[in-house]
């Protein structure tokens, strides 16, 4: 068991280099004990801005600590969706697949739910147009908020670790 | 056992044991230890669990900490001799149920009814059996009938801890120096339940008046043998005796092996150290249950919804008029991970029950989680009720998650439970990312459907009945790393199999036509769904014989992750008073598959009755020789953007059955070209294609350009929705009632839900007539519990109703501030962090 990866098969993990034996033995080896730290420092590498990342919160989405001393949900393309605690989806663009002729895109004949029961709600991000999430669900549902981590908790008490900050803006 | 025989004696130190118990017994004392009777020994453990932290306030793993050789040594000899039971006795069935599919699981239990540890299998019912035990201790069995050395019980009533009637459990106490030290439990899935329709799970049932036989935690043999009184009972109550026969004689060898296996522990550790083991065994299980959680996931709220359609208006043969209606089930899930890594789900807000078989207990909606963890956070031989006791369940009290009704029909929960669970996986999938574990991140499962069912005179002329578990192999959710597996598993039975189609056909009178990959079943993503698959069947020398269907139609339960897709959702396809005997005769073609319902390859090579439609149940109906019938059994979920999905995977998609050419552009905005008519591939498809680099290229820049062009500000959206919804537009009645039952059932879910639309204090959804009616009756009908008498540890899910705050939280808000996560003292006291355990 690793008690921590290489730098280098971290990144492996996060660009999606790792061949199927080597994802296998990850899966059935104990976990290692700095996975989050080295996971958000490759991922901080990755991003073209330089807001510390204190989680990564989603495929493509971060909680970013700001100057202000606010954490905000950042898209990777720089796009900034709104506080951490808030739901991202609020500021998001949608698109509603509701009829037959939206469903046959995806699905065939029949395969499909009935648009009457069940619509696809796909949540775009504004700042690059990446197909963020979709969830099915009936019509007239509201918006899901799917994930509210505590992460005061998981830093003091968890990890044991001070929460990333970003230097203040000069005046 | 055969030793023993050789003696001369049928069970000589089964009749010394009695005699001790009864010893005792004239001395006033109870089969507990020390004495006790067993309520009080369960009710003493519940109390130092409660006011310790740790299970039987086990503090300290003695045992493990100061011989942890020895400690491990007899975990994984008991462990390992359950699973032996389970291997040896599955060749004494006679059902591919059982034989193939491996519908069977074993369990060793303390006697208060915890798991200690159990075998491979369909360990879902680590946690059923476990509520078999507690129900008769809490229901003084030790009084009436008595729990001796030698007796037998079965049970398979849902309200007494089991999913459903089919899962047959027996349950054999082990007892030594007359104390009851352990239960040994093993429960199969029989073929016929002998419900009002053939088959082990029937649908055309409006209550458990249409299940099939119940058997209430029975008494039904002593000193090792059968009762007369039932073994010429169950025979009767099922159309297929044989199987149920050797189901019995599969459990009972099983129960004996684990019944030698302990008396062999004790015989080489002794029963103190026995004991020691299954009470550390336990907290050890419950410890490393938060450890894995406090390593691998964030504490917060997770939440999701789930939904999946029973559609009832207009099937033939239901048994009750008032049970011709559409049922949605809704299923909003919550997860708290608490501080300590400790979980509380919260299904408040689900909708009523209804006059439909997919009801569920706590026993099946707990039993459900633990077959899911075993595959994700406890993915080692560690799984007992541990994890039990770092769960706090919040199940509404009249839901379909909670009926606490015994009139309602429970035959198939897992088409309900199921559904309910899929967003527990994402749930734990977005810990995992936000935890950097990426290599443990699964979008979901797949909905187990469909479920062939049906009976009535086969090829051998017999009364039979038929349960298809081709269904134990779904395409699985995709992975963060890779597509979900194709056609590998399903969700209660971790190691799913389709089974081999000549061992189907020796006890089906449904030869095969052909089996293939389905494509499209998988949804799509960047990583895919896992696809499904599909069996066409015909029928052959049978009479009297009905088939039918069981899975979702309108509506998918498996959602997308990361901007995945939902996998499919399911149709029907049979074929009545067809040619295709002709056909045989002549050597023409006839369908092997319906591998793309569009393009009427099917219709084209088959004439006569057919039946194509988008909805996924149909009640019994008569088949005969010839007919066809469409297997088809559904895909996983998919993961990430689509657009971001390597093109060249998409094509390799094509080749191998998992995508349809045109699906290619619509769906992932690869340009493909078709380069060979001929070329044959590991799959059913014919064809080569190729990919057109640019065009895709230029295709997926136009795809980008049109979503931002087609797509709407949330807020905008936001304001039309609204106005939909107040003035009641586009909604069926179907989805109003849904709304409407969850509302009535859920005062925290109504203000939710008019706080997030902002509608007025005094709004409701206007219903039909008939829809109004079916609340009314559903509501007034009020509950019917199964357990009059619980210890105190039992009411946490008997002990909350509607208007009363749940004890798990409810945190779904309008407004958009995180909640504080409740304190551990829901469950347990202690907060410590603990010593990190080799278990996860």
């Amino acid at each position: 068991m690793p008690e921590s990866y290489p730098r280098e098969h971290i990144e492996d993990l996060v660009d999606d280099n790792l061949e199927w034996n080597q994802l296998h033995d990850m899966m059935s080896d104990f976990k290692d004990a700095d996975r989050f730290q080295q996971v958000r420092d490759v991922l901080q590498e990755r991003v073209d801005w330089d807001d510390p990342i204190i989680i990564p919160y989603a495929d493509h989405l971060y909680v970013v600590a700001k100057p202000d001393g606010r954490w905000v949900i950042k898209c990777d393309c720089g796009h900034e969706f709104c506080e951490h605690d808030e739901n991202w989806k609020m500021d998001a663009l949608i698109n509603v697949r509701d009829s037959e002729e939206a469903y046959l895109e995806i699905y065939p004949e029949d395969m499909h739910p009935h648009p009457d029961y069940m619509e696809l709600r796909e949540f775009f991000c504004p700042g690059c147009n990446t197909l963020l999430e979709v969830t099915n669900v009936m019509p007239g549902y509201p918006l899901i908020h799917e994930f509210e981590p505590d992460i005061e908790t998981f830093y003091s008490e968890w990890i044991e670790e001070p929460i990333p900050t970003a230097e203040p803006e000069s005046a | 056992m055969s030793t023993e025989q050789n003696e001369g004696e049928s069970f000589p130190r089964m009749r010394r044991e009695k005699e001790r118990v009864h010893e005792q017994q004239e001395q006033g004392d109870g089969i507990g230890w020390d004495g006790q009777t067993l309520r009080d020994q369960f009710e003493a453990l519940e109390e130092k669990t409660e006011e310790t932290g740790h299970y039987a306030g086990f503090e300290q793993l003695e045992l493990k900490q100061n011989n942890p050789i020895e400690y491990e040594q007899m975990f994984a000899q008991l462990r390992g001799d359950l699973v032996n039971a389970r291997e040896t006795s599955k060749e004494v069935a006679a059902t591919p149920i059982v034989e193939q599919e491996g519908e069977l699981c074993y369990g060793l239990f303390t006697p208060e009814g915890d798991s200690i540890a159990v075998s491979t299998g369909i360990i879902v019912h680590i946690h059923t059996m476990s509520e078999a035990i507690k129900y008769m201790i809490n229901h003084d069995y030790e009084e009436s009938p008595g729990i001796e050395p030698g007796d037998i019980f079965v049970n398979n009533d849902t309200h007494v801890g089991d999913v459903h009637a089919c899962d047959i459990m027996t349950l054999i106490p082990i007892f030594h120096e007359g104390e009851l030290v352990a239960w040994a439990g093993g429960v199969n899935h029989v073929i016929d339940t002998g419900a009002i329709g053939p088959g082990s799970m029937n649908v055309s049932q409006a209550s458990r008046f249409g299940d099939g036989a119940y058997y209430t935690a029975r008494k039904v043999g002593e000193d090792l043998k059968l009762f007369n009184s039932w073994k010429k009972d169950y025979p009767d109550k099922t159309r297929t005796p044989d199987f149920l026969k050797l189901d019995e004689r599969t459990r009972m060898t099983g129960c004996l092996m684990i019944r030698d296996a302990v008396k062999n522990i004790i015989d080489e550790y002794g029963v103190k150290q026995f004991k020691q083991l299954s009470r550390e065994a336990i907290e050890d299980g419950r410890r490393g249950f938060r450890n894995r959680i406090k390593k691998t996931m964030l504490p917060g709220t997770y939440r999701g919804a789930s939904f999946v359609d029973a559609l009832y208006e207009g099937q033939d043969n239901l048994t009750r008029a008032y049970a011709d209606e559409n049922h949605l089930m809704h299923a909003p899930s919550e997860l708290h991970v608490r501080e300590d890594g400790s979980f509380q789900v919260s299904f408040e807000g689900a909708n009523k029950w209804g006059w439909h078989p997919y009801n569920c207990t706590p026993a099946a909606i707990q039993g459900g989680i633990w077959v899911m963890l075993t595959q994700t956070v406890i993915p080692n031989s560690n799984v007992n009720d541990g994890a039990y006791y770092s769960c706090d369940f919040h199940l509404p009290v009249g839901s379909w998650a909670n009926t606490q009704n015994t009139e309602t029909a429970h035959a198939y929960a897992w088409h309900f439970l199921v559904s309910a669970w899929a967003p527990l996986w994402q749930h734990l999938s977005r810990g995992y990312f936000s935890r950097g574990f990426w290599e443990e991140i699964n979008a979901g499962n797949a909905n187990t459907s469909n479920w062939l069912q049906g009976g009535g005179i086969d090829q051998f002329d017999k009364l039979h009945a038929v349960n298809s578990f081709e269904s134990a192999c779904e395409g699985v959710g995709a992975r963060y790393v890779e597509d979900g597996e194709p056609h590998a598993a399903a969700i209660w039975n971790p190691e799913g199999d389709m089974g081999d189609a000549e061992v189907w056909e020796m006890t089906e009178p449904l030869p095969f036509l052909g089996r293939a990959v389905k494509p499209n079943t998988g949804g799509a993503g960047r990583r895919a769904g896992g696809a499904g698959f599909e069996s066409m069947r015909t029928v052959k020398d049978v009479s009297r014989w009905l088939l039918y269907e069981m899975g979702n139609g309108y509506m998918t339960s498996d959602g997308g992750l990361f901007g995945g897709y939902p996998a499919a959702s399911g149709y029907i396809l049979n074929a009545q008073n067809t040619d295709l005997e002709e056909r045989f005769e002549n050597q023409e073609d006839y369908p092997q598959h319906d591998l793309d319902p569009e393009s009427g390859d099917f219709e084209s090579k088959i004439n006569g009755d057919i039946t194509r439609r988008p909805e996924g149940i149909s009640t019994p109906k008569e088949f005969d020789d010839y007919d066809m019938y469409l297997n088809y059994l559904r895909g996983g979920s998919g993961l990430g953007d689509p657009l971001e999905r390597d093109p060249e995977d998409v094509v390799a998609d094509i080749h191998d059955g998992y995508v349809l050419p045109r699906h290619a552009k619509d769906a992932y905005a690869v340009v493909v070209e078709k380069v060979d008519d001929e070329a044959k591939h590991n799959s059913a498809v014919q064809g080569e294609w190729e990919l057109d680099e640019e065009a895709t290229e230029e295709l997926r820049e136009e795809r980008m350009q049109e979503r931002a062009e087609t797509s709407q500000p949330v807020t905008e959206w936001y304001e039309e929705q609204r106005e939909r919804i107040r003035t009641e537009e586009n909604l069926i009645d179907d989805v109003k009632k849904t709304y409407e039952s969850s509302m009535r059932m859920s005062k925290q879910f109504a203000e939710f839900y008019h706080e997030f639309w902002d509608l007025p204090e005094d709004f409701d959804f206007t219903l039909s007539e008939k829809a109004e009616k079916s609340l009314e009756n559903r509501f007034k009908t009020g509950l019917k519990q199964k357990w009059d008498n619980p210890t105190k540890g039992h009411e946490t899910w008997l002990g909350v109703g509607r208007d009363d705050e749940p004890e798990v939280p409810y945190t779904w808000t309008a407004d958009r501030t995180i909640q504080d996560l409740p304190t551990p003292d829901a469950s347990f006291s202690d907060t410590k962090a603990e010593p990190a355990t080799d278990d996860d």
